[in-house]
């Protein structure tokens, strides 16, 4: 037990000798693409570049033929609209008032207010791809900015081959235009499907019809049960 | 002499020219097949559109979504200890497997780790969520061959590892064990016993199919040198698991990441096959069971004592950041990328999982292969519906 609070800590010390490894990746892929990397990180044993729209299809070549990066994880994007309307805050509420969260630093995070996460970001899309080496077992994950009014990128499709099915998901649940693409078509959703389903402002129908019974998890208990649990906070 | 060279040419060319009429004659025309939605080699409603030369593949196309239930979706509407319901139904034979890199992500994020015996039995429940995934895979693919035994001797020897399950969780398939910060419960009375007897005959189940099945002759016949995936079009496509350790792949997550659970404890080994083929995927899986059995029963040996739950606040905020946590799932590569705002819950969490890759090969692998050895692949892949569809 009295072991835990130090768990983050020791972590943290712990962190130099993976996080070298790490930097060099991040050395080389810097030095393979120049100025197109816009933003990196490297913490918690996870390195993040972020690189310029128009080298995304370099960048993956360079992790690809550079950087020993043979294995192809995953390809995904992300929507950074906050629009708590349709998020989980329309469900639960707005957040209890109290910002205790914030000094507990965490050893991983790091992100301190930040609106578009982890190395940073611009534009309310982001495009994800996470490669790993089967070798050297270290893996990258890269991100681009993508526009709002047309998110589009090259795809890498001739670069790892499992991209394919990977585009065309983000394609139809996010609406990202790769310019490339062998064949842009659904993947999971009915041919006719209208919208991008993982956009945040696409209605999550059912719980506009029926509000979410799961509420009673974070309801205040009866008996004032709440002072105790801010106190264990 | 010169006679019969003459006799012998004309042989040859009517015969020439036989062959070029027969050949006329039994060209085919293309022929589309549907397989599936609902073939059982699919384990689920997975349609494969598969484009025939007589009895060779000349494309295929897997159509998948009949099961997608949008989970991506949903999870950024639930809060995080409510999360860990929907995933267990995303390999439903893997289920506590599905939950752990979930919750060892929220913990990343925010900065807490569980207890010793937490991760000491998260990692007992992991694996066996392994042998009761596996072990159905053992048995099935006999199915898809043609022999029938096999898959009911794997019905009969899950059902004791899910009843160990049951016994501690209360759910055969959909345990919702795991909690940010510790397990639900602690072991009930006896269960040590109990599950090392349990382990013994998960063994005995794999030397059962070691002799039944793997040591057939028709067994080999019909997987040996049958969908042969090269190392680098494997990891090209993201294959991962037991498909990439078929293919001559070193890599299993749980050697080669630094987890908080038990597996660095342990005395283990990773086991590859340099062939590639339907048969190496079978043989290494068959090992991966063995090697999950002796793993239980080493855990079950050193089990640490202690608490099972860390100190967490009873509305679980998790701290803004963004984490990635992958772990080594029955089928290969399961991971979540969780991204927290410091919410109730996720703000997106992109859930990875392996089928999806591990079946977008399948368009490549198909082409050219003759139509009974197009389930041979399929069984021998081994994917779950839920699992690619999500």
């Amino acid at each position: 037990m009295s072991s835990e609070p130090e768990a983050p800590a020791a972590e943290v010390e712990e962190a130099p000798p993976v996080d070298e490894k790490r930097q060099a990746l991040l050395d080389a892929l810097t030095a393979e693409l120049g100025d197109a990397v816009v933003g990196s990180e490297v913490a918690g044993g996870d390195v993040w570049v972020r690189v310029a729209t128009d080298r995304w299809h370099d960048a993956a070549a360079a992790c690809k033929h550079k950087l020993d990066m043979d294995y192809f994880c995953f390809l995904s994007g992300i929507d950074w609209l906050d629009e708590p309307a349709m998020s989980g805050e329309k469900v639960w509420g707005a957040l209890p008032e109290e910002e205790e969260g914030a000094d507990d630093e965490p050893a991983g995070g790091g992100s301190t207010g930040r609106a578009t996460g982890v190395a940073g970001g611009d534009t309310r899309f982001q495009l994800l791809l996470r490669v790993a080496s089967t070798t050297s077992k270290l893996g990258v994950t890269l991100k681009t900015d993508l526009d709002e009014a047309e998110p589009r990128a090259q795809s890498i499709t001739d670069v790892y081959r499992g991209a394919d099915w990977h585009e065309r998901e983000t394609w139809e649940m996010y609406g990202f235009d790769f310019v490339g693409h062998p064949g842009l078509r659904h993947i999971y959703l009915p041919g006719g499907f209208e919208g991008h389903p993982l956009r945040k402002d696409f209605p999550l129908l059912a719980r506009e019809v029926k509000p979410w019974p799961g509420l009673v998890d974070v309801e205040p208990l009866p008996g004032g049960g709440d002072e105790e649990a801010e106190a264990a906070e | 002499m010169t006679a019969t060279t003459e006799w012998q040419q004309a042989s040859y060319i009517a015969a020439q020219a036989a062959d070029s009429r027969v050949n006329v004659e039994l060209e085919t025309e293309g022929m589309t097949l549907n397989l599936g939605p609902q073939h059982p080699a699919t384990h689920g409603t997975l349609r494969i559109v598969v484009r025939l030369d007589g009895e060779q593949v000349v494309w295929a196309e897997p159509v998948c979504g009949y099961m997608h239930r949008g989970y991506e979706k949903l999870t950024e509407v639930r809060t995080y200890p409510q999360v860990t319901t929907l995933i267990n139904r995303i390999d439903w034979l893997g289920h506590f497997a599905n939950e752990v890199p979930f919750i060892l992500a929220a913990e990343k994020l925010m900065g807490i780790e569980a207890p010793p015996r937490a991760q000491w039995l998260r990692t007992v429940f992991f694996e066996m969520a392994r042998q009761a995934n596996l072990m159905l895979f053992l048995g099935d693919m006999g199915v898809q061959l043609g022999a029938i035994t096999p898959v009911f001797y794997a019905f009969r020897d899950r059902e004791h590892v899910l009843n160990l399950m049951e016994a501690v969780t209360g759910g055969r398939f959909h345990p919702n064990f795991d909690r940010i910060g510790g397990l639900k419960d602690d072991l009930p009375k006896g269960w040590i016993d109990e599950a090392k007897g349990c382990m013994k005959r998960v063994r005995d189940f794999c030397d059962e199919m070691e002799d039944l099945l793997m040591g057939n002759e028709i067994f080999q016949a019909r997987t040996r040198g049958i969908g042969v995936i090269p190392a680098a079009v494997a990891s090209d496509y993201g294959l991962s698991g037991a498909n990439a350790r078929a293919s001559g792949i070193d890599v299993d997550l749980r050697r080669d990441e630094d987890y908080p659970l038990a597996w660095k404890h342990l005395d283990w080994k990773v086991w590859t096959h340099p062939d590639g083929d339907s048969f190496a995927r079978y043989w290494v899986r068959l090992q991966e069971v063995r090697e999950s059995a002796s793993m239980v029963e080493q855990m079950l040996e050193g089990l640490p004592s202690g608490s099972i739950q860390a100190k967490v606040p009873r509305i679980i905020k998790v701290t803004a950041g963004e984490a990635w946590v992958h772990t080594e799932n029955p089928l290969g590569e399961m991971g979540y990328y969780v991204v927290s705002k410091g919410g109730l819950g996720p703000f997106r969490c992109k859930i990875r999982t392996p089928s999806f890759n591990n079946i977008s090969i399948l368009p490549w692998l198909l082409k050219g292969v003759f139509v009974p050895d197009v389930i041979t692949i399929l069984a021998s892949l081994y994917f779950i519906l839920g699992d690619i569809d999500r």
